[in-house]
């Protein structure tokens, strides 16, 4: 009897008996993952801690190995003068840091606004059916399919203050009296970097959304259709509502993306404070200044704030699937 | 007929906005080829239809310098990569997508993490790593670094599509006998090169495309790729820009690029939406 | 050529218990069928047997050996799916000969087993072509083909005839037949849940409940002596007739069930009066479905020959004394 129980129950929590297949295929699914967790753990995971760990130390460029542990001196540290006044100083109150810091969420922000509405317009033309629909689609996967560095070049030669044909066009169509330097300049840099990056990513955003569209089954727009509803009405009514998983997911994307842009600044507006973001400055102080420490902190810095986006996306994300699974 | 002049308003409206968008997208690309086969004066003279044809640029960056050498080091670089990805990744995603066991979420969950990396994070620990492995400046510095964007992608992507598999193929394989790996090689891989092509190809234009750890980890001319080169590519003098040996060098790296991407237009755009929707 | 044998056989996938409990022998060379309703559980117990499943608890053993554990491909069985899940990039001929490739089989004694295979089910017109340029029909010959080569002691069939159309099903279930005849050292276990399936394929029937064996018999054995209300229900076509109330407790029972093939029409004492709600003939015999004022689905009387009877029409109808099945409370049938 209690014997009889006793066996009732074993069942009930060990797991399964495992079988020669179950067995086979876990086992073959653990070598199968192995080289691949390796290799992400060496090129992701101890990288990253070695950088954490460098921004605690005061390791120079050219000597890795020499470094002493401080601390979070890299970050903050104080000094109180004789006179009683505590002077500040490190990361945390560098104001060129928080120049970056500025420019990169202004950058994020703005841009990924303005390809998300463009890229719906260029989604809802693709969605529409007319001729040549193809060829249109053909053309906006070209901004995709060139290089950042290529487009950057493109464009700086195209905004080039004395023979760019930006400035020739927009003088003989009036809307500038005088050639502007659009890459140079300070007002007009951080204006320049963000066509340039419109033009390249709203492809895909707006792939991503057609994608979204044509998911859309065609009889709810019918439906409306007989019912006479208003076309303006019927988009904001029914396929943004229909369309916002998709899209949200790609704005995630975008951001998170767009918070680490370097190589388009870094050829487009080299050298400028008004375009200067977290990633560039970041790698200026590891290898153009010898900072390697100070550096190490501001990419760790990067780091945690682009993990914390991750991790709330991840979370609300969880929330949205359970919620949706009703 | 003031409902037909309504429609026609609309009709032309809506072509011009498809044309707007069409000359937007494609007017760099066409102005680079343009500016490409001018020489000399004429690069200088602002002009919105071919003028004159001269093959000088293409002469001067093929011929001075290394350029040829950094397209080379680009295809051997991003093939290497995406080869090693692809390998990792199908036997990965047979696994991911699958076999029950524990974890599996988590490592999931830990590959979606690494592909939202910042570059940048890693560049001081992957710098000293590859100095450690005494591989700074050799094209293997890049193939190593570039798995941490390539690998993620891939194993995304190959991981959702081998959930599509039908299970009763996988299942008669296996009363038939064969083990996992013979059901990844002669079952699974026959049935997914459109797969893996796909991701292949979107995998070698990241690759092809990156920037600052091809900045990073290379530091002599002959050891850089393209991108890299490009950026670089230098006058006579500091204050003079090679304009025109610039276009030409871009409109030879992206005129692959964009055939490639034209003939498999609607591989690439599922392949894109496959990582970015449903991830 | 195996005796199957399984003791309290049980299945729970996390909380849901599938299987719960099951005892059955399956005879060296019998054709098996597993019947019951969606859900419950024949094809789970079809998969625990060819190891695609783990077993939570029991114990499953082929001619004496535990197999619990043995991993499928040495269970010497072989199984044809509902989908017929054939390698599409693979020919017909590569598709039969995966098996014995990966059991490292010589060339010749594969070519020798594919082709003698293929004569059997008259596919060596195609044996040549990639499982695409065949038809649903030849598909499914072809996966039986693949089963036939690996010469498995048992057959392990998942509804497969389920994705062809009706027409086809009836041939096919044919081939089966035959091929069972032909190769009677097999044992062959058989899924479905279409009971005239079960009824003309089987040399026994399983019928599966809710995870748990409801009566293992012959089709003649389900038919006349049903163990229950629910395989009264189950086998046979139309449905049996089910009757409660008054008209069951004069029968001493709490449900009376008649066969529609059991019910005259006739007024004589104890015949029920109603009147026609509808009737169909089909040619060789004909419904009637008679509304007899107790509620519930009309009572369906087949008769022989072509009759046709007005809508509501007044008629009165007996069950052919002795055929009337009685069930107590509990469904369980009521044994005097």
């Amino acid at each position: 009897m209690t014997a009889e129980a006793t066996a009732g129950t074993v069942v009930r929590t060990q797991p399964q008996i495992q079988s020669e297949l179950m067995k086979s295929r876990v086992a073959a699914a653990m070598w199968f993952l192995v080289p691949m967790l390796v290799a992400l753990a060496i090129v992701a995971g101890w990288p990253l801690l070695r950088t954490i760990y460098f921004s605690l130390t005061n390791t120079s460029l050219n000597n890795l190995y020499g470094g002493d542990f401080v601390g979070f001196k890299n970050y903050l540290s104080w000094t109180t003068l004789k006179s009683g006044r505590t002077v500040f100083s490190g990361l945390l109150v560098d104001p060129a840091w928080w120049n970056a810091v500025g420019n990169t969420l202004r950058f994020a922000v703005i841009s990924v606004t303005l390809e998300t509405v463009i890229g719906m317009i260029v989604a809802l033309v693709l969605n529409a059916e007319f001729k040549g629909r193809g060829i249109v689609r053909a053309a906006i996967l070209i901004p995709w399919a060139i290089p950042t560095i290529v487009s950057a070049k493109m464009w700086s030669w195209m905004l080039n203050d004395q023979f760019g044909i930006i400035n020739d066009l927009f003088l003989n169509l009036g809307i500038i009296s005088q050639k502007v330097a659009w890459t140079a300049t300070a007002d007009t840099a951080m204006t320049a970097v963000l066509i340039v990056d419109i033009w390249k990513t709203t492809p895909f955003m707006a792939l991503l959304i057609l994608a979204g569209l044509q998911m859309v089954p065609k009889d709810v727009y019918e439906a409306a259709k007989i019912d006479g509803v208003h076309p303006v009405k019927v988009f904001f009514k029914v396929t943004l509502p229909l369309v916002r998983p998709a899209v949200m997911v790609a704005v995630i994307f975008r951001l998170l993306d767009a918070m680490r842009i370097f190589d388009l600044i870094y050829v487009l507006t080299p050298n400028s404070k008004a375009t200067k973001t977290m990633s560039v400055i970041s790698r200026e102080n590891l290898f153009d200044f010898d900072k390697f420490a100070y550096g190490s902190a501001q990419s760790t810095l990067l780091f945690l704030m682009i993990a914390v986006m991750t991790g709330l996306y991840i979370w609300l994300g969880k929330v949205r699937f359970d919620g949706g699974d009703r | 007929m003031t409902m037909d002049l309504w429609a026609i308003t609309k009709r032309v409206a809506f072509y011009a906005l498809v044309l707007f968008i069409v000359v937007v997208a494609v007017f760099p690309f066409y102005y680079a080829i343009l500016t490409s086969f001018k020489s000399g004066t004429d690069l200088f003279r602002v002009s919105y239809w071919p003028t004159s044809f001269s093959l000088d640029n293409y002469a001067a960056v093929l011929n001075v310098g290394d350029f040829p050498r950094n397209v080379l080091n680009s295809i051997f670089v991003a093939s290497v990569t995406v080869l090693l990805a692809l390998f990792l990744a199908v036997t990965a995603s047979f696994a991911l997508s699958r076999v029950r066991f524990r974890g599996r979420g988590l490592i999931l969950m830990t590959i979606l993490a690494v592909s939202m990396f910042p570059q940048i994070a890693v560049l001081a620990g992957l710098f000293e790593v590859i100095r450690f492995l005494g591989i700074y400046n050799t094209p293997w510095a890049l193939i190593f670094s570039y798995t941490i964007f390539t690998l993620p992608f891939t194993v995304w992507v190959l991981t959702t599509f081998m959930r599509d598999l039908p299970i009763e193929i996988e299942e008669a394989a296996i009363v038939d006998g064969a083990t996992p790996w013979v059901i990844i090689t002669r079952v699974f891989m026959p049935l997914m090169w459109p797969a893996l092509v796909t991701t292949g190809l979107l995998a070698f234009i990241g690759a092809w495309n990156e920037f600052l750890f091809a900045l990073t980890f290379t530091s002599s001319n002959a050891t850089r790729t393209v991108p890299v080169a490009i950026a670089l590519l230098s006058g006579g003098t500091q204050h003079e820009i090679p304009w025109g040996a610039i276009m030409a060098a871009s409109v030879i790296v992206t005129v692959p690029l964009v055939i490639l991407v034209l003939v498999f237009q609607r591989k690439i755009i599922s392949g894109l939406t496959a990582g970015g929707v449903k991830g | 050529m195996a005796h199957i044998e399984l003791k309290n056989i049980k299945k729970s996938f996390g909380l849901v218990d599938v299987i719960k409990g099951v005892d059955l022998e399956i005879f060296s060379g019998e054709f098996m069928v597993f019947v019951g309703p969606s859900g419950c559980g024949k094809s789970t117990l079809l998969r625990l047997m060819a190891g695609l499943e783990d077993i939570t608890s029991g114990e499953m053993t082929f001619d004496g050996t535990l197999v619990n554990a043995l991993a499928p491909s040495k269970r010497g069985i072989a199984m044809v799916f509902q989908s017929y899940a054939l390698y599409p990039h693979m020919t017909v001929y590569e598709n039969m000969a995966f098996g014995m490739e990966l059991a490292k089989s010589s060339k010749e004694a594969i070519k020798e087993r594919v082709e003698k295979a293929a004569e059997l089910l008259q596919i060596t017109p195609y044996l040549a072509r990639l499982p695409k340029q065949l038809s649903g029909g030849q598909r499914q010959r072809v996966a039986i083909g693949r089963a036939i080569v690996r010469d498995p002691k048992v057959f392990l069939f998942d509804e497969p005839l389920s994705n062809l159309d009706a027409a086809l099903r009836v041939a096919t279930r044919l081939e089966i037949a035959k091929l069972h005849h032909q190769m009677n050292s097999s044992t062959m276990v058989y899924v479905t849940h279409d009971q005239v399936e079960a009824m003309t394929l089987a040399d026994r029937i399983c019928v599966l409940r809710d995870g748990l064996v409801e009566q293992v018999g012959t089709p003649l054995e389900l038919y006349e002596n049903p163990q229950s209300l629910f395989v009264a229900g189950f086998i046979g076509s139309p449905k049996m007739n089910f009757l409660n109330g008054e008209i069951a407790s004069k029968f001493g029972a709490n449900t009376i069930g008649v066969r529609s093939e059991h019910i005259e029409i006739a007024d004589r004492e104890g015949a029920w009066k109603g009147k026609v709600v509808h009737s169909e003939s089909l040619g060789s015999d004909s419904y009637v479905y008679v509304d007899i004022g107790v509620g519930g689905d009309p009572v369906i009387v087949r008769q022989e020959g072509t009759h046709l009877h007005q809508p509501d029409a007044a008629i009165s109808i007996a069950p052919i004394p002795g055929k009337v099945y009685r069930f107590d409370k509990a469904g369980k049938p009521v044994r005097n």
